[in-house]
């Protein structure tokens, strides 16, 4: 779940109006938000690094506020005023409006070398925009946001945003050798290679994480203007030369990806976020992207979606009995203009392009469950008709287990993932006659396999408790996981047995080899029993 | 499993003063020989006599002695005891060994003859290592590094006074008041010295005291009843301060009752148990056939397991998988999908679950097969699995519990209803809900409880509708809504008992 970090007091300022914190707090549990925490940089700076460090930090105070994963529109300050006052019905959803520039389209023309590596990009520019520290700092905020977000660390989707009076179009989106690109990057002096720069930045705390998307490619992706200036090399970083400042008046906005759909997504949040600055509030100018085929699209999209939902659905699902008229009014509190239609049943819903979670009528519901206020919901029992079965084999479980303990064994709960070791070197098997099943991307060599006994965890459990006073009796019934059957571990010759029942081989029982009790750090003889019990259900 | 004791017995030894027990082989002892001696000798004594002193002229264990104390006690004011401790020096085993045989630095240096010995050859000695740096420091030998063959040791003295050995001696003879306070700290630094406290009694004649106890009885025998004597028997009193004898007894695992007590309270509702005892899924039912997406970070290598062998799952509904498939990329069943370009082999690789939810959406499937459709309520309890570094707030391994309700016409108040009943068999009355975000329910809800001890509300679990895109390429009637819900089995606390 994203986090936004935004100052509370601008917060109020924006809202016009004050909260206490229980109060900010409530309002978000409403709408299907979480005041995670409220603190200030000082605060931060001193929890991570100490107090000598945080002296000078500013303590204006900070809300942390999660939200859902697929709420791209509330993920910067301006999306959570305009989200939260049109809930509260303070202000009306503004309509986001594409318009023709006056003079000549900013075009992107994207070269077929792309393909391989990077093939879709959209564009588009904001006109006359007004930013200050705040407003810099949000617009900043917003595209990291997004990149963690869905953009998949930049993997789907980068966003790159340049000062246009800088530039000068027509823009070629294009794949070139490393070694033929050399630009001067976003807060470097000089020029570098663009193997230059995946050197330099390995070290990167930041932006060594998306090195990995293009890293081995023979080409990488990069956008030029008409006179030859980098404004980026996505999805790693931008050129100096198009940086935008708080002086920047024109923002040029490309977003380039590997997923069409969540790129036009991306873009559509950028501007209908920060479009609220421009001088036609709300008003973005279209840029045209050609692509390879010749097929030129004009973006942001901007697109206004109806649907059409029966209101009795949506108190069916939801559980209540609103007129269409005030279901009307509840999704006009969530951003999705509404009004009832027809029979007088029908509600058409204008779903806009901040709300790309919309995708199916259960969503709408959603949203009127949401306005309606979860909580104001009478619940009510389901009239279900139902005869409950254990499932055999936990039934079974359940018996022997309590056998088990009243026979004066203590039951292990232990980790069903284990390492290679556990299960073939300690306990005198080779690892390719256990069947194991291997994982791929264990993080610790105490997860490289999933047991294919139990044992191991016994006998581990036995380690870790060698203080106590023996005997130590334990057992554990529970699940293995093997390809198909497997050998057992080694045991003392002449010491064991293989056990049958109903004339199948169900398991093994006798006494540890000493081998196997010394592989585990032990010192007293063990014996142990395990038995397959699914041929018993 | 069992790990075994050499031998039979618990063998724990008691030192000083004891614990007895209610029926402790020592309290026979209340009424035997050496309570009567004691009797007969505090009668002659002058004043009181001591514990210890008795013990060592009657040549019994100190321990006999205290055993008659605490009896003769127990019978009420037939004499008087006063615990006294004292301390005393003893030596440790080594310094048994060091007062016999000398200091590791006196053997060292003993061991040099005039002409020298090799380091090495010096640090195979028995005293070698520990007396090689003493006696270094203690300036009675030299290293010569430059030597032919390798570093070799030679005196520095020609004789030396063993203080270590001497003081030892001096302590064994009973005379460690003679040392200074340093030197026995020195000595008990290097754990030669220990100091142990013996605890005494100083046993004086009580205001009843008597040489003719009457013998109280320990335990009500089958004679007793039948022969009626217990009717002019004394008891011995009940000595209730004693810790006790834990009983041998097998248990369970905590965490397990607590899941014991969940199946119940689903059994009690009505719910069947789902089979959960695939640890193995494919990606397909754990992620794709939940309407999750192929680029969902939950799909990621950082929070997944997934197997290098066996990679991939062959056997796949191939039917359901083209419909599934075709729900993400292109949508349907009134779903806009997620418009992107869906991967079969993405769907085959093998991983650990990562949700029970994965075996909820089997039986889902299984019952769309059957007709016609029929109301169900599902439950499981089992284990999942994240790639997660274990530390104080992770596990990689955890127990997930859920409950899923497929009907006609179900609603989020049903859903409510159904959480608010199910809460209330754990004892968890006050619930509120919040709008939530999951992948594959909608409307989702988190559910909240009051947390009398923390003073807030905290999230005890998740909810929601089973999205259409799930259910409607399964095969489930468009009218039939699955309402479900989740919680982790390690957050629980054991269900309180409920009163009637």
């Amino acid at each position: 779940m994203p986090t936004v970090s935004v100052k509370r007091d601008l917060l109020f300022k924006a809202l016009g109006r004050t909260y206490t914190d229980e109060e900010f707090d409530e309002l978000c549990f409403e709408f299907g938000l979480e005041l995670d925490e409220i603190t200030s940089e000082k605060e931060i700076i001193s929890k991570e690094q100490g107090d000598k460090k945080a002296e000078g930090a500013s303590d204006v105070v900070l809300y942390k506020i999660d939200v859902p994963a697929n709420r791209y529109d509330l993920l910067c300050l301006e999306g959570l005023v305009r989200g939260l006052q049109v809930f509260k019905e303070r202000i009306k959803a503004p309509l986001y409006k594409r318009v023709m520039p006056n003079g000549e389209i900013q075009k992107l023309i994207i070269t077929e070398e792309t393909a391989k590596i990077r093939p879709y990009a959209v564009a588009a520019v904001l006109r006359n925009i007004k930013f200050t520290k705040d407003r810099y700092d949000s617009f900043i905020e917003l595209q990291e946001k997004l990149h963690q977000n869905i953009c998949r660390k930049r993997a789907l989707v980068a966003i790159g945003a340049h000062d246009l009076d800088s530039l000068s179009g027509p823009f070629t989106f294009t794949a070139k050798r490393p070694s033929d690109i050399k630009f001067k990057p976003l807060s470097k002096t000089k020029e570098y290679t663009a193997c230059e720069l995946m050197n330099i930045y390995k070290t990167d705390n930041h932006l060594k994480h998306y090195l990995h998307i293009i890293e081995n490619k023979p080409l990488y992706p990069v956008i030029y203007d008409s006179n030859g200036v980098v404004l980026s090399m996505p999805p790693i970083i931008n050129g100096n030369h198009s940086k935008i400042t708080l002086n920047t008046r024109n923002v040029f906005i490309e977003c380039t990806g590997t997923d069409f759909t969540k790129a036009k997504i991306v873009l559509d949040i950028i501007v209908t976020m920060f479009s609220e600055y421009c001088e036609n509030q709300f008003t973005v100018e279209a840029a045209e992207v050609v692509f390879p085929n010749g097929k030129s699209y004009t973006f942001p999209e901007l697109a206004y979606r109806k649907e059409m939902v029966r209101a009795d659905l949506i108190n069916k699902k939801v559980g209540i009995r609103e007129t269409p008229e005030n279901l009307a009014k509840l999704l006009t509190r969530m951003c999705l203009k509404s009004e009832v239609i027809g029979d007088g049943n029908q509600i058409e819903i204008e779903i806009p392009p901040t709300r790309a979670d919309i995708i199916h009528a259960c969503d709408i519901v959603e949203d009127a469950a949401i306005a309606y206020g979860y909580n104001n919901i009478q619940m009510t029992l389901p009239k279900t008709y139902t005869i409950a079965n254990q499932f055999p084999l936990n039934k079974l479980t359940e018996l022997l287990r309590h056998d088990m303990a009243a026979a004066g064994f203590t039951e292990a709960l232990t980790f069903a993932l284990c390492s290679q070791e556990d299960i073939a070197d300690k306990l005198g098997v080779d690892i390719s006659a256990t069947k194991a099943v291997h994982i791929s991307n264990p993080k610790t060599a105490e997860f490289q396999v999933a047991r294919t006994t139990l044992l191991p965890g016994l006998l581990k459990t036995i380690a870790a408790n060698r203080k106590m006073p023996l005997p130590l009796k334990l057992f554990e019934i529970s699940d293995i996981v093997v390809k198909d059957s497997s050998r057992g571990p080694a045991f003392f010759p002449g010491r064991c047995a293989e056990v049958f029942a109903r004339g199948q081989s169900i398991g093994k029982l006798g006494v540890l080899h000493p081998d196997v009790i010394t592989k585990f750090e032990l010192t007293m003889p063990c014996s142990s029993l395990e038995i397959n019990i699914e041929p018993f259900l | 499993m069992a790990a075994h004791a050499p031998g039979a017995g618990s063998g724990s030894g008691c030192s000083g003063a004891g614990r007895d027990t209610p029926s402790a082989p020592g309290a026979a002892m209340a009424d035997g020989p050496v309570a009567d001696v004691l009797l007969r000798r505090l009668e002659a004594a002058d004043g009181g006599l001591d514990s210890a002193e008795l013990a060592a002229e009657l040549g019994v264990e100190h321990q006999a002695v205290v055993g008659a104390v605490k009896s003769l006690q127990a019978l009420g004011e037939i004499i008087e005891a006063e615990l006294r401790s004292t301390k005393r020096w003893e030596l440790t085993a080594e310094g048994e060994e060091i007062a016999r045989e000398g200091s590791h630095e006196a053997r060292v240096f003993r061991s040099v003859p005039p002409e020298g010995l090799a380091q090495s050859e010096l640090m195979r000695l028995p005293s070698g290592k520990v007396g090689f740096s003493k006696a270094m420091s203690n300036k009675w030998i030299r290293v010569d590094k430059s030597a032919a063959d390798g570093p070799r040791v030679f005196r520095v003295v020609d004789s030396m006074e063993d203080d270590v050995q001497r003081r030892l001696q001096l302590v064994r003879g009973g005379q460690a008041e003679k040392l200074a306070e340093k030197e026995r700290s020195e000595l008990r630094k290097r754990k030669l010295l220990t100091e142990v406290t013996l605890k005494t009694y100083w046993v004086s004649k009580g205001s009843a005291f008597s040489t003719s106890v009457s013998k109280q009885e320990a335990e009500l025998s089958p004679e007793m009843i039948s022969s009626g004597s217990w009717r002019d028997r004394p008891f011995k009193p009940y000595n209730f301060s004693a810790r006790g004898v834990l009983p041998d007894s097998g248990h369970l695992h905590p965490l397990l009752k607590v899941r014991t007590q969940f199946r119940q309270i689903f059994l009690e509702m009505g719910f069947t148990e789902m089979p959960t005892d695939n640890f193995i899924e494919s990606s397909f039912w754990n992620f794709d056939a939940l309407f999750q997406p192929q680029q969902h970070p939950a799909r990621d290598q950082h929070d997944t397991f997934f197997l290098q062998d066996p990679a991939e799952a062959l056997q796949l509904p191939m039917d359901y998988v083209h419909r599934v498939k075709r729900t993400h990329s292109q949508g349907g069943y009134g779903s806009q999908g997620y418009k992107y370009t869906w991967k079969l082999d993405e769907a085959r690789k093998n991983l650990l679950r990562t949700h029970t939810t994965a075996a909820s959406a089997r039986a889902l499937y299984r019952l769309a097969r059957k007709k016609p459709f029929t109301p169900i309520k599902y439950f499981s309890i089992d284990r999942v699995f994240r790639n997660e570094t274990l530390d104080a707030t992770h596990l990689a391994e955890f127990h997930q519990i859920e409950g899923v309700v497929a009907d006609h016409g179900l609603t989020l108040g049903h859903l409510m209803g159904v959480l608010r009943e199910f809460f209330t068999k754990l004892g968890i009355t006050q619930l509120r809900f919040k709008p939530a975000y999951n992948p594959y329910t909608e409307p989702s809800m988190e559910v909240f409880s009051y947390h009398q001890g923390l003073k807030k509300w905290v999230e005890v679990g998740n909810s929601g509708l089973f999205r259409p895109e799930m259910l409607l390429p399964m095969g489930l009637p468009e009218n039939v809504s699955v309402i479900a819900w989740g919680l982790s089995l390690e957050r629980q606390r054991e269900p309180p008992v409920p009163r009637p």
